[in-house]
């Protein structure tokens, strides 16, 4: 047992909570109390006292006059989960006068009285629960807040619906953006969309006017056609590296007039805007509304660039803006903080090879749905097959394709049973055709959801609960040929099906983006093992990271719809505009620091920090903590060899005197500790 | 295992902050019920858990450790919970070479929302360590920390022992 | 220096060891002399004739400095240590079998019952009689003889008596002995302080890496290979070639003499300062290296250690937290 130099004038007040009958009802918290009195006096506790809401007014006010009256020097209380209460408890002592680094909450409800049933076992158990407490706060030390200033300027990556909305919140409220977006216009997925569930408005008409908002408020900074490559510094004062790819257009002085496009001889299929369904030329803007509005070319299959010959956009270019000779241009951004928006990618069906995608002509994706639907499409938004001129008679949708499949993606990607049912009222207002819906659950959970889910029921819609095994050409009954056959159980009806349509939509899920690992790293968030980034909290920190002044906003986080996006878009903003408003920071003060004396640059902690807080001084040759980068994990602290890493807040002091405590170490028979005191050495 | 039947391990858990404890918590309000045999401890990250805590755990009385963290992939600190997966691995061939029942120290994983999977893990290591038997390290060979009385007992072997 | 003018007395012990302690004293060359010079040796078995009976004969705390070394493995070991701690006043530490327990506490990974069995009855060494150490031997003179008691489990020296300074290293390296020599004796003619007691002395603050010259990178290990399978690069960290060299974990004192030379550090200086478990520190920040992410892969990685505890803990098992492996207290 170890004990700190200062024990003998340590001052330590000892709560225990009742929570009404939450803890008591199977704790004898009283015992306990005064057990913590009597056998834990010789390691400094001078009151124990129990109570029955700690964490009411009361309670708080007992422990800040006894801080007062006895001079307690440190607190322990025994209560609920420190998630619950610390701050609370941490901020009564701050009120007292008492450092609130000082005081240790401990868990006997939520790790005690709710989880066991034995009331002399919980009681004990309490009791070794409190003398840990005890132990692990006698090596606390008083800790003051990090305070970091914090750079006015936000950057915010990704140009969709989440983006967007980020950016107008931050830049109508005074404050510099910087919008980042890989492809040449903002506008995300959802400019691709036709109609927007369930109110049907048309996704440009409302998307649109944000997007010109953005390219002309002159608080933000559009960067489209590029991408971050490289994230610096910490919250507050981050500095981020963006490269901006070649446009070869000299954006001063293009003017949108799109004659380039008109001119360019080279028809390439748009893969990415028109989901395939569709053509661009290879100077191009991916779509008429699209923001900025100069075009790019694409060097790939630009004749030029890829033969040496044709120029023709530069020829007829009215103002001379193309440039051949443009280069990439790496610009570098000093801002405070970072909002991800980099949404999701969706489903590729052609991993489930017998719903025929890609080998059967007449299935479709979801988003080539979108783009045959909207007005402004390929089809200038007729409904037809592959062929592009036969309208559907019949169409099949299936639900959750890729989602809620353990083959594929365990989780619900929210969005698909409206995108069906907007389908299905969709073909059905265009085409009259018979629609079938396929699906396990009918999940229409949000505001106006159900009612329209009740509208497309009452147009005639058939719905078929049962997922698809099947989709294929091979006509076995009469009345099949030439058609595309689901096979179905139909799980209501406890019947094998097979119906046969003109026209299969795969209601695909979402995905996080192929690369969203790669970037989770680059800016130093965590991802679940499916791709989407870790929210701080699932519910009261849905925006946050573990990073600090690292936020995320939409489809990134999770698949979501369009209302909740823009909600996690303008909660994001809001996060940050109150951090900029603040103009600084207080961090906890949980950190790692190294002891430089100590430290023989073995290097062995460099590369063990996911923010890139260690650095390694090539001149003295020893590491150095950043303490505004580091997170206060602890992993260097505990594979630093020489013991020289040392973790304020989790100090192996404090946890290995938390482990003796929890092992009763502290006590001896007659309840004092022995203690071996050598003399000085003297000859 | 007649002597064992009153035996009650003792059990140390290390948690991460963000993902098993917070299944602790969980465990706690939806009132799952596990044996009072384990006592945790609140770690930042399972990354921080320095191998050195389990052997004193071991050395200091406990009967088992439970080592828990972040999903592998799901760590709030991004990469960290492999670093205590690999620690753990190595130590637990450590302690197999000397002769502890590599049972007795487990690695469990569990997120925030697995306060059922964290309870029967529990569970399932209590009684585990319930059908070993005590460790019970003796408190005289505990490193330099505790040093033992002047008189030596116990761990004293005399040649005619070793010959009979 | 004593009032009487008579010159301060010094004792050197061996309990459990190879002797190269010994050996590392009188390799401080010339310095021998200023020992002589300024103490007067009273006990030293391996140089002088001496008899424990002398020792006990002396008045308590009549010797100024004694070195210790050696582990205790026996009943004789640990009654030499309680007479030497009861003589002297400045009780050292000595080396690693003293300071760690070394090389002879890995015998605690095993029992005393193999050991004798390996000693006594292996094919090397089988006589042919099964003759074995007797405890207690009835001699013709007609007195009894008795050995010393053998212990299950080997102890350092201060798990039996309080200690004054520990002096690392398999053997202390001789500048370090000579380092200690000089102050000892400044300290007797008032001209310097003596370290702090409990101080670890005659070793460096930091670990080896400290005093290495290989070039060292950030550490990602995807093989541990043994030295004598490999021709490693002559200028980059050894453990960035895979070999398990235990100088990140080791303090420095040594001048990183095993790396320099082409061998790993094995680990004799012993623990950093305020390290509480040398073996949990380096199996840490080894395995935080791996660079891996899966179980098998890891495990596979971890096969090139064959002996992890003996690896981890060979001059440190005998202070470790754990001390010994469970055979060796256990008589199951």
């Amino acid at each position: 047992m170890t004990s700190p130099a200062n024990l003998p004038e340590e001052r330590i007040g000892v709560y225990v909570c009742h929570c009404g009958s939450n803890i008591a009802g199977t704790v004898d918290v009283e015992d306990v109390a005064q057990w913590a009195a009597g056998r834990l006096k010789h390691r400094g506790v001078v009151i124990a006292r129990d109570y029955k809401f700690m964490c009411s007014s009361l309670g708080q006010e007992m422990i800040e006059k006894d801080i007062k009256e006895l001079g307690l020097t440190r607190v322990v209380v025994a209560a609920c989960s420190p998630h619950l209460h610390e701050n609370t408890f941490r901020t009564a002592c701050k009120r007292a006068g008492l450092n609130p680094y000082l005081c240790e909450l401990v868990s006997i409800r939520e790790q005690v009285s709710w989880v066991h049933t034995d009331k002399v076992a919980a009681t004990e158990k309490s009791k070794a629960v409190v003398s840990g407490g005890v132990e692990r706060v006698l090596w606390h030390e008083p800790l003051e807040p990090l305070r970091v200033p914090i750079h006015p300027a936000t950057l915010i990556v990704g140009g969709g619906i989440a983006g967007i909305q980020a950016a107008l919140e931050i830049a109508d409220g005074g404050s510099p953006v910087y919008i980042v977006e890989r492809e040449p216009s903002i506008g995300g997925h959802m400019a691709q969309f036709d109609k927007t569930f369930p109110t049907l408005d048309c996704a440009a008409c409302i998307l649109t006017p944000r997007m010109v908002s953005v390219g002309t408020h002159p608080n933000i900074t559009m960067l489209t056609w590029s991408e971050v490559t490289k994230v610096d510094g910490y919250v507050g004062n981050f500095t981020v590296t963006v490269c901006k790819k070649a446009r070869y257009v000299n954006t001063d002085l293009c003017n949108g007039c799109a004659v380039c496009q008109d001119k360019c001889p080279k028809k390439i299929v748009d893969e990415v805007f028109e989901a395939g369904l569709g053509y661009r030329k290879a100077i191009y803007t991916p779509f008429a509304q699209a923001v900025p509005k100069f075009p790019v070319i694409d060097r790939e299959n630009c004749t030029y660039f890829q033969k040496g010959t044709c120029r023709a956009c530069e020829k007829f270019c009215p103002t001379g803006a193309i440039d051949f000779n443009q280069q990439d241009e790496t610009i570098t951004l000093q801002v405070g903080n970072i909002i991800l928006a980099t949404g999701y990618d969706l489903f590729d069906p052609r991993r489930i090879p017998h719903y025929g995608y890609g080998r059967l002509a007449n299935v479709f994706t979801s988003l080539e749905f979108e783009r045959l639907s909207n007005a402004a499409g390929p089809t200038n938004g007729k409904i037809v097959l592959r062929d592009g001129v036969t309208e559907p008679k019949s169409v099949g949708i299936i639900h959750c394709v890729g989602s809620r499949d353990r083959n594929y993606n365990n989780y619900c990607s929210v969005i698909c049973c409206m995108q069906g049912l907007k389908f299905a009222h969709l073909v059905k207002e265009r085409t009259g055709a018979t629609v079938f819906n396929f699906y396990i659950d009918m999940r229409t959970a949000a505001k106006a959801y159900d009612e329209f889910y009740q509208r497309v029921l009452e147009e005639g819609t058939l719905f078929i609960r049962g997922r698809v095994a099947e989709v294929t050409d091979a006509a076995r009954l009469h009345g099949e040929e030439g058609k595309l056959i689901i096979q179905v159980e139909d799980t209501l009806a406890s019947k094998q099906r097979r119906i046969p349509v003109d026209m299969v939509i795969l209601s695909a899920g979402l995905q996080p983006r192929r690369d969203a690992k790669a970037v989770a790293k680059l800016f130093g968030i965590s991802c679940s093992a499916d791709g989407w980034y870790i929210e701080k909290h699932p519910k009261l920190d849905p925006v946050a990271t573990m990073t600090e002044g690292i936020f995320i906003a939409g489809c990134v986080q999770g698949p979501k719809d369009i209302p909740s996006t823009v909600v996690q878009g303008a909660a994001a903003a809001a996060r940050v505009l109150g951090r900029i408003q603040q103009k600084e920071i207080a961090l906890e003060p949980v950190r790692a620091s190294i002891n430089q004396d100590r430290c023989s640059g073995c290097r062995i902690c460099n590369n063990l920090c996911p923010y890139s807080a260690i650095l390694f001084h090539e001149d003295r040759m020893v590491s150095e903590v950043n303490p505004a980068l580091c997170q206060g994990c602890g992993t260097c602290v505990a594979a630093c060899p020489a013991g020289a890493i040392s973790g304020t807040g989790f100090s192996n002091e404090q946890i290995l005197a938390q482990l003796e405590g929890l092992l009763m170490l502290n006590l001896d028979g007659d309840g004092r500790m022995p203690v071996k005191v050598r003399e000085a050495v003297a000859i | 295992m007649t002597e064992h039947e009153h035996f009650e391990p003792v059990i140390i858990g290390f948690t991460c902050n963000w993902c098993s404890y917070r299944a602790a918590d969980l465990a706690g309000t939806a009132r799952m019920k596990y044996p009072p045999n384990i006592r945790l401890i609140r770690l930042m990250c399972s990354g921080r858990l320095d191998p050195t805590f389990v052997l004193k755990a071991l050395s200091a009385g406990a009967d088992g450790v439970m080592i828990t963290g972040c999903h592998p992939g799901e760590c709030h600190y991004i990469e960290q919970n492999y670093k205590a997966m690999r620690r753990y691995q190595l130590l637990k061939r450590t302690l197999t070479q000397m002769g502890i029942e590599p049972q007795r120290v487990k690695l469990v994983w569990a997120s925030a929302a697995e306060g059922a999977r964290l309870t029967e893990e529990i569970t399932k290591l209590v009684e585990e360590v319930r059908a070993l038997g005590p460790l019970q390290w003796p408190t005289s060979l505990n490193g330099h920390g505790a040093r033992p009385a002047v008189e030596t007992t116990g761990a004293v072997v005399s040649a005619k022992e070793v010959a009979a | 220096m004593s009032e009487n003018g008579a010159k301060p007395k010094f004792a050197m012990y061996w309990a459990a060891a190879c002797g190269g302690c010994e050996i590392a004293v009188l390799n401080i060359h010339e310095k021998i002399l200023d020992v002589d010079a300024n103490f007067d040796v009273v006990f030293w078995p391996v140089a002088m004739d001496a008899k424990y009976k002398d020792v006990e004969a002396m008045p308590d705390e009549s010797i100024t400095l004694c070195l210790f070394n050696g582990a205790i493995r026996n009943s004789e070991n640990e009654e030499m240590a309680h007479l030497l701690r009861r003589k002297s006043k400045i009780l050292v530490a000595f080396g690693s079998c003293a300071c760690e327990g070394c090389i002879p506490a890995l015998a605690n990974l095993t029992t005393p019952e193999a050991i004798f069995e390996a000693a006594y009855a292996g094919p090397t060494t089988d006589d042919g009689h099964d003759i074995r150490p007797q405890p207690e031997w009835a001699a013709p003179e007609g007195i009894m003889l008795h050995l010393p008691k053998f212990y299950r489990v080997v102890k350092t020296l201060d798990q039996v008596v309080p200690v004054d300074y520990t002096m690392p290293g398999c053997p202390p390296e001789s500048h370090q002995i000579g380092a200690v020599v000089d102050l000892v004796i400044k300290a007797l003619h008032g001209e310097a302080d003596l370290p702090p007691a409990g101080a670890v002395i005659g070793a460096g603050g930091s670990t080896v890496c400290d005093e290495c010259k290989r070039a060292r990178n950030e550490k990602k290990i995807n093989r541990f290979v043994r030295i004598q399978h490999v021709k490693p690069d002559p200028a980059l960290c050894l453990l960035e070639q895979g070999i398990l060299c235990s100088g990140p974990a080791t303090r420095s004192g040594c001048t990183a003499l095993c790396p320099a030379a082409g061998a790993p550090c094995v680990g004799c200086y012993g623990p950093a300062e305020g390290v509480l478990d040398y073996g949990a520190r380096l199996m840490s920040a080894v395995a935080s290296v791996i660079d891996s992410t899966q179980p098998e892969e890891i495990e596979r990685i971890l096969d090139g250690i064959p002996d992890p505890a003996g690896s981890f803990y060979r001059f440190n098992l005998g202070g470790s937290l754990l001390r010994a492996g469970k055979p060796a207290w256990s008589k199951q």
